[in-house]
């Protein structure tokens, strides 16, 4: 398949030319598909971060090549802007980015940047809102006066708005309890299906990523280490715990079983695949 | 029987607001902290329990009930600075709590407001440093260093002050795993080695369930309490107050729901797996 | 991001005789330097200032490089005040005119002095900020204003706010560098546009910016209440700011080559 967004042999080095200077990336060779639901783990200072800020143009690569639908990013100074709007990205902790007098204003401030008639901007304000679950009567409320979670609600918004075709999202559920998580994880789903979007999740939770994503990219020290499905990323664990990354708590209590010489077969890393798997093994043994 | 070094007694808590309208955040809460131990409360976002913990040092004051700190009511304006130096107090963000540019001198902030002699002071501040393990860092400038190490440093900020209990409202909550992984280790370190009590707030399952007590806390009241082990079999219980169990629990929950018997209890990976160990070896001896 | 390589006055830690001075021996040494510096009026003058400088530099091994760096802020005051200098310095030796400007020779002489000792200036004041850790530099402001204290002056308060505020310089230049990136992630354009719609453009960082300030602000007043803080009264010190021989050597050295400008600045030199 097509990719819709890769790099090619990306770098960057931050304050090139002064005693300070430090490669992020290295000839990093990224690749993200439509529809697709993918994950990227790292430590902090694993060059995750740089990596993400060039997918939509905010940083400019040292060198190499960045490709949304196949057209390098930095043509031109337009293309370069189109992409921020196609390529959507949502910082950690978006809700103290928040300035607008209404939540609607503020959900709005992406769409108007495009350009977009009145009818378009109320359009996807109305429905970004609605994925994100945030009821009619508070699009006219100031965001300062909702609380943290819904905050944050409308700063997703505010980048849904836009419609891209990719989403990016650096740590969307940072400082959340289980409840708050769950609810905006669906959040997105919603948008995934409906959209048909791709998305690109940053989180440092391996029980999420575990139950979310399609595919894991791992990026340590600049480049990427591991990649493919949660499954074959997990069967990795030394590497990954040497990269100072866990593996979900599952896939070590049966990394231990196995350890004890029962071995249940291996890439169980959700609570409901380890389910699956005792269940399976008890038929089996009681059958046989 | 342990002393306690914090009594909540049935402490009731409400907000004035603008509209003059009180939500009430904390609904008659009864709490006895013994000294030398290591509680977590656990609870939603929004259930009380930061403003709970900001009542253990004076932040806060009840609307009614009252706390008393080794005997001092909080109340007591006189007992102020012997509170706030019984009671140490460790927040979310640790950006927020670093007053000076060099750690060391960040760390000696406390005790020079309590008006400590400079070769004590010295003292203190070395010693902290060692205890959160960043003696090394000590000439560094905090805004240079990780999330986790910063949080380290304001920790060792309180404990600069010698003070028997801390209280730490969600320290890791804006951590990455390896920082979580090393302020935690601080904190057990601290109450096992050095006899500190310790008071952590938490929404992360897997923090609490390292703590000798565990208190939940649902719409301003205590809903449980006990040892992590007894608290999270009740696996519903937790739920329907928005919270979730350690993954381990959860399987072995679902495992029972099917009609398997495995404990509930076992918590740890190593006792998780050895849970199931037995269950497939019962098994297979059937046969 | 430039955001991040602004420098400006960020203290680099170190062992140096300049390190170890007492910050008030620092902050006097330099406000000497600063009179000195206003005293030179000749090439002959304006050598001993920079040698004096150039000594101080190389004795408290900060790279050259960091406060040349420091400078770049300030190069279009530099400009500013050298175009001014130069065209408007009336003179005999008329160098050359252009329309309704003369150039003289006093005013290349007055241009060329007056940006060397803006620059000296500068860089004996960014020589006390990169060896001073701000709290001793606060520590020491309080104890030389200490005597303003009779007269109701808040010393320990405007001390404490100043150290803070050096604290959190970092951390504000951070966040609005992540604010910044945020917003243009949603279109903002903080580069284009003419004056009015470059203020506007502001709005979306100004706003979160001061509230996180504010946010921050209560935060940190709370942490401090938590560590006991209640004002200057009855606070002891880390470290205990005391003169040493070193100190006095300093100081003396310094009025010595001060009077010696003076003297020869005095004497048309």
């Amino acid at each position: 398949m097509e990719a819709i967004l890769e790099t090619k042999k990306l770098s960057h080095i931050y304050s090139a030319g002064t005693p300070f200077e430090r490669a992020a990336l290295a000839d990093v060779d990224f690749a993200a598909y439509p529809g697709e639901y993918l994950g990227i783990i790292g430590h902090t200072g694993s060059g995750k971060s740089t990596l993400i800020q060039h997918l939509n143009g905010l940083l400019k690569p040292t060198s190499g090549q960045v490709l949304f639908q196949g057209t390098d990013i930095w043509t031109d100074l337009k293309t370069t802007r189109r992409t921020r709007f196609q390529v959507g990205l949502v910082f950690q902790y978006p809700e103290y980015q928040l300035f607008e007098e209404t939540v609607y204003k503020d959900i709005s401030f992406g769409p108007r940047n495009m350009g977009l008639d009145e009818k378009e901007v109320d359009r996807r304000v109305r429905s970004a809102a609605y994925f994100v679950g945030l009821r009619d009567d508070q699009l006219g409320q100031s965001p300062f006066e909702l609380s943290g979670g819904q905050k944050r609600r409308v700063a997703i918004a505010g980048v849904i708005a836009m419609e891209p075709k990719v989403l990016i999202l650096d740590e969307p559920t940072a400082g959340l309890d289980p409840v708050g998580t769950e609810s905006i994880l669906s959040n997105i789903r919603a948008y995934h299906k409906a959209q048909n979007a791709t998305i690109i999740m940053v989180s440092h939770s391996m029980e999420e990523m575990a139950r979310t994503v399609d595919r894991l990219v791992v990026v340590n020290d600049g480049t990427i280490a591991l990649e493919g499905a949660p499954s074959q990323v997990f069967q990795h664990g030394q590497e990954l715990e040497d990269m100072g990354l866990g593996i979900p708590q599952m896939t070590r209590v049966f990394n231990r079983l196995k350890a004890m010489g029962v071995d249940v077969g291996s890439s169980v890393y959700t609570v409901e695949q380890a389910k699956r798997a005792i269940l399976d093994a008890v038929a089996k043994k009681g059958v046989g | 029987m342990e002393k306690s070094i914090i009594n909540v007694e049935d402490v009731r808590f409400s907000y004035i607001t603008a509209e003059g309208v009180a939500p009430i955040v904390l609904d008659g809460v009864t709490l006895d902290i013994e000294e030398g131990s290591f509680v977590a409360v656990l609870g939603h976002n929004g259930s009380g329990k930061s403003t709970l913990a900001k009542h253990m040092n004076a932040i806060l004051l009840p609307t009614g009930g009252k706390v008393y700190v080794d005997g001092m009511d909080t109340a007591d304006e006189d007992k102020l600075l012997d509170i706030r130096r019984t009671v140490g107090m460790v927040f979310q963000n640790p950006d927020n709590q670093i007053v000076a540019n060099v750690v060391e001198e960040d760390v000696a902030f406390a005790p020079e407001n309590l008006g400590v002699p400079p070769e004590e002071i010295r003292r203190r501040v070395d010693d902290a440093l060692k205890a959160v393990g960043m003696y090394q860092y000590r000439e560094h400038a905090p805004h240079l260093l990780s999330g986790g190490q910063k949080q380290r440093i304001a920790i060792a900020g309180v404990i600069a002050m010698e003070p028997r209990c801390i209280v730490l409202d969600e320290p890791t909550a804006m951590l990455d795993p390896i920082g979580r992984a090393d302020v935690l280790r601080t904190i057990k370190t601290l109450n096992r080695e050095r006899g500190v009590t310790v008071v952590l707030i938490t929404h992360h399952m897997d923090e609490a369930a390292q703590a000798d007590r565990l208190v939940v806390m649902a719409k301003g009241r205590v809903v449980a309490d006990g040892a992590p082990k007894e608290v999270f079999q009740d696996v519903e219980g937790l739920k329907s107050v928005g919270l979730t169990v350690p993954d381990t629990t959860e399987l072995l929950w679902e495992l029972r729901r099917e009609g398997l018997d495995v404990p509930l209890d076992a918590l740890s990976d190593e006792e998780c797996a050895q849970a199931l160990k037995e269950l497939l070896c019962r098994v297979k001896s059937k046969e | 991001m430039a955001l991040k390589d602004i420098t400006l006055g960020q203290y680099f830690p170190g062992h140096s005789l300049v390190h170890r001075l007492d910050p008030r021996t620092k902050i006097l040494a330099v406000v000497i330097y600063i009179v000195a510096l206003f005293l030179a009026k000749s090439f002959v003058t304006y050598a001993i200032m920079f040698a004096l400088l150039a000594l101080s530099v190389k004795v408290s091994t900060v790279p050259v490089k960091s406060l040349v760096r420091g400078m770049k802020p300030v190069v279009f005051i530099l400009i500013f005040t050298a175009v001014l200098n130069l065209f408007y310095t009336p003179g005999e030796h008329v160098l050359f005119q252009v329309w309704i400007l003369t150039v003289t020779l006093e005013g290349v002489q007055n241009a060329f002095f007056m940006v060397i000792r803006i620059l000296m200036l500068i860089a004996g004041t960014f020589l006390l900020t990169y060896t001073t850790s701000p709290i001793l530099l606060t520590d020491g402001l309080e104890s030389l204003l200490g005597p303003l204290k009779k007269i109701k002056v808040p010393v320990h308060e405007l001390a404490m706010m100043m150290s803070i505020a050096l604290r959190f310089i970092p951390t504000l230049i951070e966040e609005t560098d992540k604010i910044m990136s945020a917003q243009r992630a949603r279109g903002a354009d903080f580069e284009s546009g003419n004056l009015v719609q470059r203020a506007k453009a502001l709005i979306p960082l100004l706003v979160p910016l001061f509230i996180s300030a504010f946010r921050r602000a209560e935060e940190l007043a709370v942490a401090m209440e938590c560590r006991c803080y209640h004002g200057g009264e009855g606070r002891t010190r880390l470290r205990q700011l005391k003169y040493a021989g070193k100190d006095w050597a300093v100081l003396v050295f310094f009025l010595v080559i001060a009077v010696l400008v003076g003297v020869l600045g005095h004497f048309g030199l």
